[in-house]
């Protein structure tokens, strides 16, 4: 559930670029997901998010997973917003407990498992640009020990009216009425939006398998120069040569200092085509779940969607291994994933 | 120990019965509580509920660590990096960049007490917006893992009030993968406003000292607190000549998919949180020798998780009690203050007395550890539940 629409087979070739300030995800009907009023009772992550986990099971075998695991930076923003709201205005009375019981972050992962009775592993991770990808590494964790088979993991973040009013207060969403996009940004600030992404991760190879999640590496801070270093660590760890990566998915998003370390990064893959995903998500905390579910795309059709290259580097590559994803946000949370073809 | 065994090699505490480890530990042996009206901020609710409210200011807390204003921590970070502080001193860590070193925080509140206290004014003017990012649960996460000067992994859970337990765990199968060396976990939360009014809000929040496992009860008093520890892989301890606290032996997670907020009749997430973190552990039931029970003290808790003691205990439960009389529920960090108060069970072989408890609950007949009780204790279990049905527990073992 994206800015896009929906994961869908030309999801990549009806994509529009971003050039807004705050791009809400085009919500299909929710009809069919929950009863029509506890459907009003949702939130937009909650319904995007509950949406989109049934998607991702739904391309799948498995019904009930053994862990439900997701990761998202802001939380129940809206839930929260109303609650806070409404503390303000009635000074204190007349509360209702819907929106605060909401307004945890595990809400969502905590309705899927209300919703399949999946009594498993459930744990939401918050840790801003790389909640997802927290997220991520406790699924490798749970799949690698041989503790389950599968895992529902997402990632989810909504706009919230007045927590996005706050946000481009400060200065991190770009001012409302500017018509600008990731790669003709002037102004301060980025264009901000929201998503729900699943997948179903599993042990073993299907016929409906993407690809393979090899490794992910979090990293709290790092200065532009650190990059590289990062990335050898990183390949070094996973015996992988830079001239073996065939495309890097990289997390540009207009702001001029963010995207220094993506220059950074993509200077010590000079061989690898660079691609971009930002001007079609927009940015969000779990907005890299986006960049996962591009490089899946490429992985499982062995393709690059041309909307995808960030350049005009772009080798006459007829098949695709290798892929890294590069994400950080303000110089904070630096992830890198590396996924294959299985 | 096996050779899988979580070694804890230091502890870190704040809660309203004390700033340190040892005024925690003599507060509960001498039948202390903290709990008091709130304080620290105006809120209509002040003569209606009981709080467990550490008396230090955000500019006292911000003075003890040394802070340079102004900086825009707020009081979830700032308790969090005072406990932290005191758990990495607690294990002898010096530079704490030597080994592969992560931290791992949870929090429920993030920094919602500032944006409750500024947030109607981010719109109209700029003076308090430093303030705007730090609102995000990760924020506080960032903030001490700077000033305990980590540099690498760090993240942070959010289960509700399970958080930290989830945090420790996380922290435990991320040495087991070999991913790192030694990492320090756990949670913080601060009371707010938010909180007080969501809680209050349920109809569980008790206008006296909380009953845990009483007929009587009448809910929860909320409190606020951080606590951490350092885990270590048994290498680094080797390497390092470390002293062990105690060990993590058992952890479980599991969802009870019953109810947002309540819990199911027969404890089905809580019973199976305990079963899979004595599965971890290797031990039967009957070799825990306490259990630091969730014991909220809402009607719907303890009904909940005496019935999975009951399944998992069958006709032999051992000796049990909650402290949350004595801290208030300190939400996401409960899992780890009371962690640190599991070891310290070990440590001192006693049991803590479950205060105010008169009268046997109705349904079954499960009695809590009313007084001190001096006993030797080889492993302890301790419950952590929250919003959402997310259930885990953890096992810590005699060092």
């Amino acid at each position: 559930m994206t800015t896009q629409g929906v994961w869908r087979p030309d999801f990549f070739s009806e994509a529009r670029e971003i050039d807004q300030a705050i791009t809400t995800a085009d919500q299909p009907s929710y009809k069919g997901l929950a009863s029509p009023a506890a459907i009003r009772r949702m939130s937009r992550g909650m319904k995007m998010g509950m949406y989109a986990a049934q998607q991702a099971l739904g391309e799948t075998a498995v019904t009930v997973p053994d862990a439900i695991i997701t990761g998202t930076g802001l939380g129940c923003s809206e839930d929260s917003d109303k609650f806070l709201r409404s503390m303000w205005e009635n000074d204190e009375q007349f509360l209702t407990p819907t929106s605060f019981i909401q307004s945890t972050h595990n809400t969502v992962a905590a309705q899927i498992a209300l919703q399949l009775s999946c009594k498993g592993y459930n744990v939401t991770h918050v840790n801003g640009a790389s909640s997802f990808e927290s997220a991520l590494l406790d699924t490798l964790l749970l799949l690698t020990s041989g503790e389950h088979k599968n895992v529902l993991l997402g990632g989810i973040d909504e706009i919230a009216e007045q927590t996005y009013a706050f946000l481009q207060a400060a200065g991190y969403i770009k001012a409302s009425g500017l018509r600008e996009t990731v790669k003709n940004s002037l102004s301060p600030g980025v264009n901000y939006a929201e998503g729900a992404q699943f997948f179903s991760m599993g042990v073993d190879q299907t016929e409906t398998s993407y690809g393979e999640v090899v490794d992910v590496a979090l990293q709290n801070e790092l200065d532009i120069p650190e990059a590289g270093s990062f990335l050898q660590d990183f390949l070094t760890t996973n015996d992988i040569q830079p001239t073996a990566i065939d495309a890097v998915i990289l997390g540009y998003n207009g702001d001029e200092n963010d995207d220094l370390f993506y220059n950074a990064l993509q200077q010590e893959l000079p061989l690898t085509t660079p691609l971009y995903y930002k001007h079609l998500s927009g940015q969000f905390d779990s907005c890299s779940a986006f960049g996962l579910a591009a490089a899946a795309f490429i992985l499982k059709y062995q393709t690059i969607p041309p909307v995808l290259y960030w350049n005009e580097k772009n080798p006459a590559k007829t098949t695709w291994k290798n892929i890294l994803i590069y994400n950080h946000y303000r110089g904070k949370d630096h992830t890198l994933v590396l996924v294959r073809t299985c | 120990m096996s050779s899988g065994s979580i070694a804890v090699t230091g502890i870190g505490l704040i809660s309203s019965i004390g700033s340190t480890v040892e005024e925690n530990l003599q507060a509960i042996v001498a039948g202390k509580h903290g709990l008091s009206r709130v304080v620290n901020f105006p809120t209509r609710l002040r003569e209606h509920i009981w709080v467990g409210e550490i008396k230090r200011s955000n500019d006292q807390l911000s003075d003890n660590l040394d802070l340079l204003r102004p900086h825009a921590f707020t009081r979830t970070g700032l308790l969090g990096a005072f406990a932290a502080r005191q758990a990495l001193k607690s294990a002898n860590i010096n530079d704490v960049n030597q080994l592969r070193t992560g931290f791992i925080s949870s929090t429920s509140v993030g920094g919602m007490d500032y944006t409750e206290r500024y947030g109607s004014t981010y719109l109209t003017s700029s003076e308090w917006h430093r303030y705007i990012p730090s609102h995000p649960a990760g924020d506080s996460s960032h903030k001490i893992a700077k000033y305990l000067g980590i540099k690498g992994f760090v993240t942070t859970v959010s289960t509700a009030c399970s958080s930290a337990a989830n945090a420790i765990m996380m922290g435990a199968r991320l040495i087991h993968a070999g991913r790192l060396d030694r990492v320090i976990v756990g949670g913080a939360d601060a009371l707010s406003k938010f909180t007080i009014n969501g809680f209050h809000s349920l109809l569980i929040l008790s206008d006296e000292p909380c009953q845990p496992f009483d007929k009587q009860r009448k809910g929860l008093n909320l409190g606020e607190g951080a606590a951490y520890l350092v885990l270590e892989s048994q290498k680094s301890v080797k390497q390092g000549s470390k002293n062990v606290l105690a060990y993590l032996t058992g952890y479980g997670n599991a969802n009870d998919a019953f109810h947002q907020t309540a819990s199911s009749d027969d404890g089905e997430g809580a019973f199976l949180a305990m079963k899979k973190a004595l599965a971890v552990a290797q031990l039967r039931p009957q070799e825990i020798d306490y259990v630091n029970v969730h014991g909220t003290a809402t009607p719907n808790n303890d009904l909940s998780e005496g019935r999975a003691m009951q399944r998992i205990f069958k006709n032999e439960i051992p000796s049990f009690s909650s402290t949350k009389p004595f801290t208030g529920h300190t939400l996401a960090a409960a899992g780890a203050i009371e962690a640190v108060y599991s070891i310290l069970a070990l440590q001192q072989n006693l049991v803590f007395p479950n205060l105010h408890f008169n009268t046997p609950m109705e349904e079954f007949d499960m009695i809590p550890q009313t007084t001190i009780q001096y006993r030797s204790a080889s492993h302890v279990l301790s419950n952590s539940f929250g919003f959402g049905g997310n259930c885990s527990s953890l096992i810590f073992s005699k060092a």
